[in-house]
C-alpha cells in the first residue's frame, strides 16, 4: 500500500494542486449539495465527464504497457455507438444492443491485435488503419445521419444516477478497478509487463507473447466500447463524426501524464485514471475559472506541459537532492560526523 | 608517468565502489586492470573518463591534476576509450565515422574528398586499407573496433582505455586488434586494457592490477606472475581443483531423447544425437559455425524444418519455445541482455517468470512462494544483490546469467542447453557456474553446453559434439575429448574464420 502511494503521489500532488488552482479562481469548485437522490456540484461532474478518457486510458495502459500504442480507440467508440443506436433504434432490445456493442469492441480490438502480434506490424501503423477505416464503417452503419434514440434504459448509462453518483463515473471506476484487480490479482500484469520490457526474453522464457498482445488491444477495444456507449447514452444518439474524436489522444496524455512509460513496461491503471481526472479538472476549471473560450485550449497545452515537466526523469535528480537537502537539516542536530566526511 | 591515480575513492549508496585506489600509467605500456564482476574495474574506468565524478583521490596526467566532468572532457584532454561494444554507427560510413564531429569544411559543407583522405591516412598507420565510402556495418566486428580504436586515439592520443574490446571477437580477430594495439604501445601512448580473458592478458600486457572489492590487491609486472598467481589475487581464494579437471568419465547413460535428421536450411544441416539421463553434450567449433542454430532448433525459436524427436514416450513437439518447454526443455541464450534477461523486472520476478509462464496466468505463484524462490536461488547461486526487488537490469553481466539459470533451474527442465554460459563473465562466476553443471547432471538433468573455451567443454562434457560449416562433423568421448582432437576435427578440411580473411591486410 505504502509502495502504490508513492507511486500515485506525483498524480495526486498535482491533481490536488490543480484542484487549489481551479478554487481559488472559481470558488464555488468545491461545492457539494445532495438533492434528489444524487449528489451534484463541479467535482461530481469532473467525475462523470472524465468516464470516456478514463476508460480509454484504462485500455490504453495496457496496451502502451506492451511498448504498443492504440490510436484507433476513438474511431472504436464510434463503432460501437453506432451499433448500439441501430440495435437499439431496431427494436432488439437493452441487453442484446449493449452485447453487440461490447462484441464489436472486442472485435476491433482482435482486428488490431491480429496487425499487431501477428503479422508484426508497428502498432502506430496497425491502428492507424482503424483509426481512419472506424469512422467509415461506423457512417456506413448509421447510414450517414445521427442516429437519435428514445430508450430510457441506455439514456440512464450516460446521463443516470446510482447511489448518489452518476452512472458514467461508477462505469469508469468499477472498470478500472476491475482491470487493476484481475491484472494484480493474477500473473497477468507481471507477464504484460515482461512483455513490454523484452518480448524476445519473455518468449524464450515460455510466456505466450502473442496471445497476450492481442488479449490486451482486445481489452482496449472493450474499455472504447464502454466508452463510446457512454458517449452515445449520454447525448441521445450515435454521431459517426464527432463520437469520440480526438479522445485517443487524450487517453494516451492521460496514460502519460500517470507516469507510464510509452517505452512499455511497469505500469499502473490507477495513475492514468489519475491522469484522465486532471485532464477533465483541467478542462471544467477553465470553463468555470470564466477564461474566455479561446484561451482553453492553449492553458489546457500549458499546464500539462507543466506537470509533464515536473514529472520529467531530468528533474528527479533535482526533486531527491531536494528531498535529501530537507532530511539532512533535520538530522543535522543528531549526526554531526555527516558533512565533515 | 604518463597517469597517476592516487587514492581514487568513489562511493555508491550501500557500497565503496572504490577504497582508496592506486593506478599508474607509463607511455609506451599496455597495463591491464583485472578483476571479478564488481570488483571496481569499470567504476575506475568511468572515474577516468569523466563518467562518475569520484568522490576522494587525485588523478594527474603528465604531471597536472585533472578532473574530467564528461567523456569529451576527458577526450580533450587526451584520455579515449573503447568500449566491448563498438560504440559508432555502423549505417555511416568508415570515413564518416572516423571524422565525425570533425570533418573538413568549407564555408560550412563538408568536404568530402579530403574528408575521405584523412580517414585513409588515418587507417594506413593501422595497417588498414578499406574502403571509407562502405558502412562500417558492412565489416567485421574487429575491423568495427579498429576503427573505434583509430578514432579515439586521434581524439586523445594519450591515453587509450580498452574496455572487453575482445569478447565479440573470435582467435584471428584478436591477433589483429592486438597487432594494432601493440603499434599504438611502439608509439608511446599508455594503454589500459580490461579483459576477461587471461590468455589474452598475458600476451599483450606489460603490467597487471588487480582490483577485488573495490581496492587494489596487486600490481605486478605481468612476466613475473603465473596463472594461478594472478588466478588467487582475482578470487582471494584458491581456484578449485574440481574446475579445472575433466569431467569425471562416466558410464552410459540411460538414453533420454533422440532427434534424427534435425535440420533447417540456412541454419544447421540435418543431424542425429542422442542424449543420455545426466549426461553433459559440448558443442564445440567456431562461432558461425552452427552451434547457436543447433540450440534454437532444438529449442524451437528457429524451429526444424527436416527430422524428428523423441523420447522414450514418444515423438516430441518442438515447433515453438512454448511446446519445448513443455517438452521439458530448457534455453539459457547467449545474448542474455537481449534474449535473456527482462531488466526492468526485480531478480525475483525473473526468478518466477518461465514459471509463471508455465503455470498459465490464472494461477499465479503466491508472493510467499516468490519470495522463498528468489531467496533460495539468491543463495544457492551466490547472486551478488543488494535484495530480491533489486532490478535485474542493475546488476552486473554474471549476476544476470545467474538469475537466468536460477529462472530455468526453478522450472526444473529435463534438458537445459547452456550457450556460451560463461561468456563475459568473471572467473569466481565462472568456477561457480561450472560447479553447478556438475550438480545438476547429477540430478539427472541432461544439459548441451555450447562453449567457445575447449578447456571449459573438456571439464565439463561427457561427450562433444563438433561442429563446422553449420554441419555436425565429430563426436568425440572419453579419452577423445582432448583439445588437440577436438581442434583438429574444427580444423579439418575448414576454411580459416571468414572474419580472419576480410580486411586483415
Amino acid at each position: 500500500m505504502a509502495g502504490l502511494m508513492r507511486r500515485l503521489a506525483p498524480q495526486l500532488v498535482a491533481l490536488a494542486a490543480l484542484v487549489g488552482l481551479v478554487t481559488a479562481f472559481y470558488p464555488a469548485f468545491l461545492d457539494l449539495s445532495f438533492g434528489g437522490g444524487r449528489l451534484s456540484g463541479p467535482l461530481v461532474d469532473v467525475l462523470k465527464r472524465a468516464a470516456p478518457v478514463a476508460l480509454l486510458a484504462t485500455g490504453m495502459t495496457l496496451v502502451i504497457a506492451t511498448r504498443g500504442i492504440d490510436l484507433s480507440v476513438g474511431a472504436i467508440m464510434a463503432i460501437c455507438g453506432a451499433v448500439a443506436a441501430t440495435a437499439i433504434t431496431a427494436g432488439w432490445g437493452l441487453p442484446a444492443a449493449l452485447l453487440l456493442a461490447l462484441g464489436a469492441g472486442a472485435a476491433a480490438g482482435l482486428w488490431n491485435g491480429v496487425l499487431v502480434a501477428v503479422l508484426g506490424i508497428q502498432p502506430f501503423v496497425a491502428t492507424l488503419i482503424l483509426m481512419t477505416m472506424g469512422r467509415g464503417i461506423a457512417q456506413l452503419i448509421t447510414e450517414g445521419r445521427i442516429m437519435t434514440f428514445t430508450d430510457a434504459g441506455f439514456a440512464w448509462i450516460g446521463s443516470g444516477t446510482a447511489l448518489g453518483l452518476p452512472v458514467p463515473a461508477w462505469l469508469w471506476i468499477a472498470t478500472a478497478a476491475a482491470f487493476a484487480l484481475v491484472l494484480r490479482r493474477t500473473a497477468l500484469g507481471m507477464l504484460v509487463e515482461a512483455t513490454g520490457i523484452n518480448r524476445r526474453a519473455s518468449g524464450l522464457a515460455g510466456v505466450n507473447a502473442t496471445v497476450l498482445l492481442v488479449a490486451v488491444y482486445v481489452a482496449a477495444g472493450l474499455c472504447a466500447a464502454l466508452a463510446g456507449l457512454v458517449v452515445t447514452a449520454d447525448i441521445r444518439g450515435a454521431d459517426a463524426n464527432n463520437a469520440g474524436l480526438w479522445l485517443e489522444l487524450d487517453a494516451i496524455l492521460a496514460v502519460v501524464i500517470g507516469g507510464n512509460s510509452l517505452l512499455g513496461g511497469r505500469f499502473s491503471i490507477a495513475a492514468s485514471v489519475i491522469g484522465a481526472l486532471i485532464i477533465q479538472t483541467i478542462t471544467i476549471g477553465i470553463r468555470l475559472a470564466g477564461f474566455p473560450s479561446e484561451y482553453n485550449l492553449i492553458i489546457k497545452a500549458v499546464l500539462v506541459l507543466v506537470i509533464l515537466v515536473l514529472q520529467s526523469p531530468r528533474l528527479a535528480p533535482e526533486w531527491q537532492f531536494w528531498r535529501d537537502s530537507l532530511r539532512a537539516a533535520r538530522n543535522r542536530p543528531a549526526d554531526g560526523k555527516g558533512a565533515a566526511k | 608517468m604518463l597517469l597517476t591515480i592516487r587514492s581514487l575513492t568513489k562511493t555508491f549508496p550501500g557500497t565503496k565502489a572504490l577504497d582508496a585506489v592506486d593506478f599508474d600509467l607509463a607511455a609506451g605500456e599496455v597495463h591491464a586492470l583485472l578483476g571479478e564482476n564488481g570488483a571496481g574495474k569499470s567504476t575506475l574506468i568511468k572515474c577516468l573518463t569523466g563518467a562518475y565524478r569520484r568522490d576522494g583521490g587525485a588523478i594527474t596526467l603528465e604531471g597536472a591534476g585533472i578532473d574530467p566532468q564528461s567523456t569529451v572532457e576527458a577526450q580533450e584532454l587526451g584520455i579515449g576509450t573503447v568500449y566491448q561494444e563498438v560504440n559508432l554507427l555502423p549505417n555511416l560510413t568508415v570515413a564518416q565515422n572516423l571524422m565525425f564531429g570533425r570533418e573538413p569544411r568549407r564555408w560550412g559543407l563538408i568536404r568530402n574528398r579530403a574528408m575521405r583522405a584523412q580517414a585513409r591516412a588515418m587507417l594506413r598507420d593501422y595497417g588498414l586499407s578499406l574502403d571509407v565510402d562502405r558502412d562500417l556495418g558492412s565489416y567485421s566486428v574487429a575491423i568495427q573496433q579498429i576503427v573505434a580504436i583509430a578514432r579515439a586515439v586521434a581524439l586523445s592520443g594519450k591515453v587509450l582505455i580498452l574496455d572487453e574490446p575482445t569478447a565479440s571477437l573470435d582467435a584471428a580477430e584478436v591477433r589483429m586488434v592486438f597487432d594494432v594495439v601493440r603499434g599504438l604501445r611502439a608509439r608511446g601512448l599508455g594503454i589500459v586494457f580490461v579483459s576477461h580473458f587471461l590468455d589474452q592478458v598475458f600476451d599483450l600486457s606489460d603490467r597487471v592490477t588487480v582490483l577485488r572489492n573495490g581496492r587494489r590487491v596487486a600490481t605486478e609486472r605481468t612476466r613475473d606472475l603465473d596463472r594461478v598467481a594472478l588466478i588467487e589475487h582475482m578470487l582471494g581464494r584458491e581456484l578449485e581443483a574440481a574446475t579445472q579437471e575433466p569431467a569425471a568419465r562416466r558410464g552410459p547413460r540411460p538414453p533420454m531423447l533422440r532427434f534424427a535428421g534435425m535440420g533447417r536450411r540456412g541454419a544447421v544441416q540435418p543431424f542425429d544425437m542422442q542424449v543420455g539421463q545426466g549426461e553433459v553434450l559440448g558443442l564445440a567449433g567456431l562461432l558461425g559455425s552452427g552451434r547457436t542454430e543447433t540450440a534454437e532448433l532444438l529449442f524451437g525459436l528457429k524451429p526444424a524444418q527436416t527430422g524428428r524427436a523423441r523420447d522414450q514416450g514418444g515423438a516430441l513437439d518442438l515447433s515453438t519455445p512454448r511446446a519445448a518447454i513443455a517438452a521439458g526443455f530448457g534455453l539459457a541464450p547467449e545474448d542474455r541482455k537481449t534474449d535473456g534477461i527482462v531488466a526492468d523486472l526485480t531478480i525475483r520476478e525473473n526468478i518466477v517468470l518461465g514459471l509463471q509462464a508455465r503455470r498459465g496466468w490464472a494461477r499465479p505463484i503466491a508472493r510467499a512462494e516468490q519470495n522463498r524462490l528468489a531467496e533460495d536461488y539468491i543463495r544457492r547461486l551466490d547472486i551478488r544483490t543488494t535484495g530480491r526487488e533489486k532490478r535485474v537490469g542493475e546488476l552486473s553481466g554474471g549476476n544476470q546469467q545467474k538469475v537466468v539459470l536460477a529462472r530455468w533451474l526453478a522450472m526444473n527442465p529435463r534438458f537445459l542447453i547452456l550457450d556460451e554460459p560463461t561468456r563475459g563473465i568473471d572467473v569466481g562466476a565462472h568456477a561457480e557456474i561450472l560447479r553447478l553443471i556438475h550438480d545438476l547432471t547429477a540430478q539427472g538433468m541432461a544439459l548441451l553446453v555450447i562453449s567457445s573455451e575447449i578447456d571449459e567443454l573438456i571439464a565439463v562434457s561427457d561427450r562433444v559434439i563438433v561442429l563446422r560449416d553449420r554441419r555436425h562433423v565429430a563426436e568425440l568421448a572419453g579419452e577423445d575429448i582432448a583439445p588437440a582432437r577436438i581442434m583438429q576435427a574444427i580444423a579439418a578440411t575448414g576454411p580459416a574464420p571468414a572474419a580472419a580473411a576480410q580486411g586483415a591486410a
